[in-house]
């Protein structure tokens, strides 16, 4: 027989929330989530008349459809030039394509000495055990230099447009100070228990893909993609307080010159002693080892740094303006 | 190995590692390591140039510890090198030309931002000139579209938004043209490098394998570095680009950035895909075609304009039209004039943006035609540099755009079925520069009381109110005279380049 036990100490077991919880008598998230419903969009009718006129002022000035003929023809042909254009463009390429060689044939020009040796001595020469890896960061290291460094001009670009500062200058834009989590409900309970449960194997998983992009599939820009989304995944769950304890717009300047301040030395030392014959006094290690195949590492690590807070800032940037 | 040859690599570097740098400074020290790199990647450049021509031959320079089709390389010819002191000089000029104009017109906060854009700048168009991979370009030229974004749109008003916005997706739309035509002659040749791709192009010229995929996939370069050097029907984003952005972007993007493209191209058609063959291919023919039709019509265009600096910027319309008539020409003595003519073009148009703010300085800041009565006596020296770049744009004799003409003219003389339509052409544009040049050094000189106009009270701006800017003007002037004056060894120097070219 079961033991009975007075209410108010059933109200307090687990069984009994549950059992609540099954019925629907008790919302769970009622004074735990503040959920604002959204206005709508109402304006009367001077303001819409307002709005109207000043839409079409505004087009008048920059089109000036009526005077300006030249604008008028071309907003008629424009659209019928521009379907005939990408037409044109799709065939053509299409056609082109058709004269190309056959992919996989064994004959192809593709197939030549440079493959051969990126395939054949790409271990030994290297040290890693990912030939693309080995391709990007050590034979064709040049090229990927470049490409971080549009990673970072990218975020300085976007920073630009939508940082907002708060010493203004002459021409700064009036932006009204509004809290970035207005419109959002709070302290989500679902979105932060997911959050605390997936973020750290995440970033977790980051790290690893960056460790070992030499070793496997992987590298710096995938493995720095995916912390990226664990930050955001966890900013979006707590908020910009916990997460500005820790990452602010001065850690991603440091880190992101850091490390592409040491992406450039690393590779100016193997640039300069490669052109000069000198031999690199860095070992390649054992493949398949973790610390092996010289710089690749480091350069991974670099990489992987930078994307990350490149796919953080923009996320911050689009969000708040600033952080 | 000598040291010197390391500098090429050393200056690409440098111009590179000062982009992040600068974004960790504030603005005053961005903005002198910025002057400070711009002058020491020109010493080193100069000193490259002297190294090549005494030797004589090009060399390769090694990115790595790999040779080249497995690695990357990086070739310095004495073109490539001439043409890094010369964007070295130019942009060190329009840096200080401009300093004034930044300093009012960016936030306070992101201005060590405009200098990250300008070192990164700096740095594609070295890597742009001196690579020896087609991969590596493309990788740079991405660098140079986004870094001439951020310098449109850093100055924030509408219309330099608009403007960048438009800006971004014709250089993407070129951009991906260009990466789908790389794409094409890979498959073809299975190479990147420029020398091994030529080799294999040659080849299949030879057996007559492949002709169409090769054929689109040099009009496709050739279509894409055209946009982005905004060749005429192309060009819609240039106006707003050159005539709201600050002073010295505008200047750094008329006079660097396309160029940079143009140099690329010829980079291709000498070094990628063989003169030869890029003649036979008659995609010149269509570019000669373009580059006509915007000579005359980027003029009509200027005519018609009353802002002064939207009207310098179509006049770029014009003067890339030239340049590309040159290529189109299909000859190496029109490609020398080309090359010729974007160096004169990029000292005279800066020098133009530089002197019409010193006008409007001068005008309450207000770039209408009819505000600009009588500028030239309220800032002489502004008045002095605007006539001196309007003559060398018409083509007088004694400044830069003179010999650009006249080697046009010859060029064309010598070609065997252009030389009409290019005499014609030369004749009509250079009246039609005239008329929009004279009519404005006319309108500068006239003084407010003779034209019955409403009298304002614009300030008198004197020489020493503006040194920077003073100092870059009169830089900008010797340069010109000097372009126009003593230009038989500077020609020799691109002859010798192109040969070392091929």
């Amino acid at each position: 027989m079961s033991r009975k036990i007075p209410e108010e100490q059933y109200k307090k077991t687990r069984s009994y929330r549950l059992k609540q919880w099954l019925e629907g008598s008790k919302d769970p998230y009622l004074d735990q989530i503040e959920m604002k419903p959204q206005k709508d969009f109402k304006e009367n009718k001077a303001q819409k008349e307002q709005r109207k006129a000043e839409k079409d002022r505004l087009f008048a000035r920059i089109y000036d459809v009526e005077h300006n003929a030249e604008m008028r023809i071309f907003r008629k042909i424009y659209r019928i030039f521009s379907v005939l254009f990408c037409i044109f463009l799709v065939l053509m390429l299409l056609s082109a394509v058709s004269y190309l060689p056959t992919i996989g044939h064994a004959e192809n020009p593709a197939n030549n000495e440079v493959a051969a040796r990126y395939i054949e001595n790409g271990l030994q020469e290297t040290g890693a055990v990912n030939i693309v890896t080995g391709m990007i960061l050590d034979y064709r290291a040049f090229d990927t230099l470049g490409e971080s460094h549009v990673l970072f001009i990218a975020t300085c670009t976007v920073l630009i447009l939508l940082r907002i500062d708060g010493k203004k200058g002459k021409n700064a834009v009036d932006v009204p100070m509004e809290n970035d989590r207005t419109h959002e409900p709070k302290n989500d309970v679902i979105l932060q228990t997911v959050a605390k449960i997936l973020v750290p194997p995440i970033v977790i998983f980051g790290i690893y893909v960056i460790l070992g992009g030499h070793l496997g599939p992987g590298g710096g820009f995938s493995g720095g993609a995916i912390i990226g989304a664990g930050l955001i995944l966890y900013l979006n769950a707590f908020g910009f307080e916990k997460t500005e304890r820790f990452f602010r717009a001065s850690t991603y300047k440091k880190l992101s010159f850091t490390a592409l301040a040491c992406y450039s030395l690393s590779k100016c030392y193997s640039f300069y002693t490669g052109a000069n014959h000198i031999e690199s006094v860095i070992p390649l290690g054992t493949p398949g080892a973790i610390l092996s195949s010289g710089l690749i590492l480091v350069l991974n690590i670099c990489v992987g740094v930078v994307v990350a807070g490149t796919m953080y800032t923009f996320y911050v940037m689009f969000r708040k303006g600033g952080y | 190995m000598a040291f010197v040859q390391n500098l090429p690599f050393i200056s690409i570097i440098l111009s590179l590692f000062s982009g992040p740098l600068s974004s960790i400074l504030d603005g005053k020290k961005a903005k002198w390591l910025n002057l400070a790199v711009i002058t020491a990647v020109g010493a080193m450049s100069a000193a490259v140039l002297v190294f090549v021509i005494g030797s004589g031959e090009p060399y390769v320079y090694m990115m790595g510890h790999f040779p080249a089709p497995w690695g990357n390389e990086i070739r310095v010819g004495t073109l490539e090198a001439s043409m890094a002191v010369f964007f070295c000089l130019i942009m060190f000029l329009c840096m200080v030309g401009g300093s004034r104009e930044r300093a009012i017109e960016l936030e306070a906060s992101k201005e060590n931002l405009y200098y990250v854009m300008v070192d990164l700048l700096l740095c594609s168009l070295l890597a742009l000139i001196y690579t020896n991979d087609l991969f590596t370009a493309y990788v740079f030229v991405e660098i140079n579209t986004i870094s001439a974004c951020g310098l449109i749109m850093i100055r924030q008003n509408g219309r330099t938004i608009e403007a960048a916005t438009r800006y971004m997706i014709m250089s993407l739309v070129g951009s991906g043209l260009f990466l789908l035509g790389i794409c094409f002659l890979y498959d073809l040749t299975g190479h990147l490098l420029m020398s091994n791709i030529q080799e294999q192009v040659k080849l299949l010229h030879e057996t007559g394998e492949y002709h169409i995929p090769l054929l689109v996939s040099v009009s496709l370069m050739s279509v894409g570095l055209a946009i982005k050097s905004a060749l005429y029907p192309f060009h819609a984003w240039l106006p707003d680009a050159y005539g709201y952005s600050t002073l010295s972007s505008a200047a750094i993007l008329s006079s660097l950035v396309s160029k940079g493209y143009i140099f690329l191209l010829v980079k291709i058609f000498y070094r990628v895909i063989g003169f030869d063959i890029v003649r036979d291919s008659k995609v010149i023919n269509v570019l000669f075609v373009f580059g006509i039709v915007g000579m005359i019509l980027g003029s009509v265009d200027a005519i018609r304009e009353s802002n002064i600096r939207r009207m310098i910027a179509y006049s770029s319309v014009a003067q890339i039209g030239y340049i590309y008539m040159g290529l189109g020409l299909g000859t190496t003595a029109g490609v020398i004039a080309s090359i010729y003519h974007i160096v004169s073009h990029a000292a005279t148009k800066s020098l133009l943006f530089v002197a019409a703010s010193g006008l409007t300085d001068a005008s309450g800041d207000s770039t209408d035609f009819f505000d600009l009565t009588g500028a030239g006596f309220r800032n002489k020296l502004a008045g002095a540099a605007f006539t001196v770049g309007s003559l060398s744009m018409v083509g007088f004799p004694m400044f830069a755009g003179f010999i650009s003409k006249i080697l046009f003219a010859q060029a064309g003389v010598e070609s065997d079925h252009k030389m009409f339509l290019t005499l014609v052409a030369l004749a009509i544009s250079t009246i039609l520069n005239a008329v929009y040049f004279m009519k404005t050094v006319i309108r500068i000189y006239t003084p407010i009381h003779r034209t019955g106009l409403p009298k304002k009270n614009f300030e008198v701006v004197r020489a020493g109110q503006q040194p920077a800017k003073s100092f870059a003007m009169v830089c900008f002037i010797i340069l010109n005279l000097v372009l126009g004056l003593s230009s038989e060894p500077i020609i020799r120097l691109f002859e010798n380049g192109l040969k070392m070219f091929a």
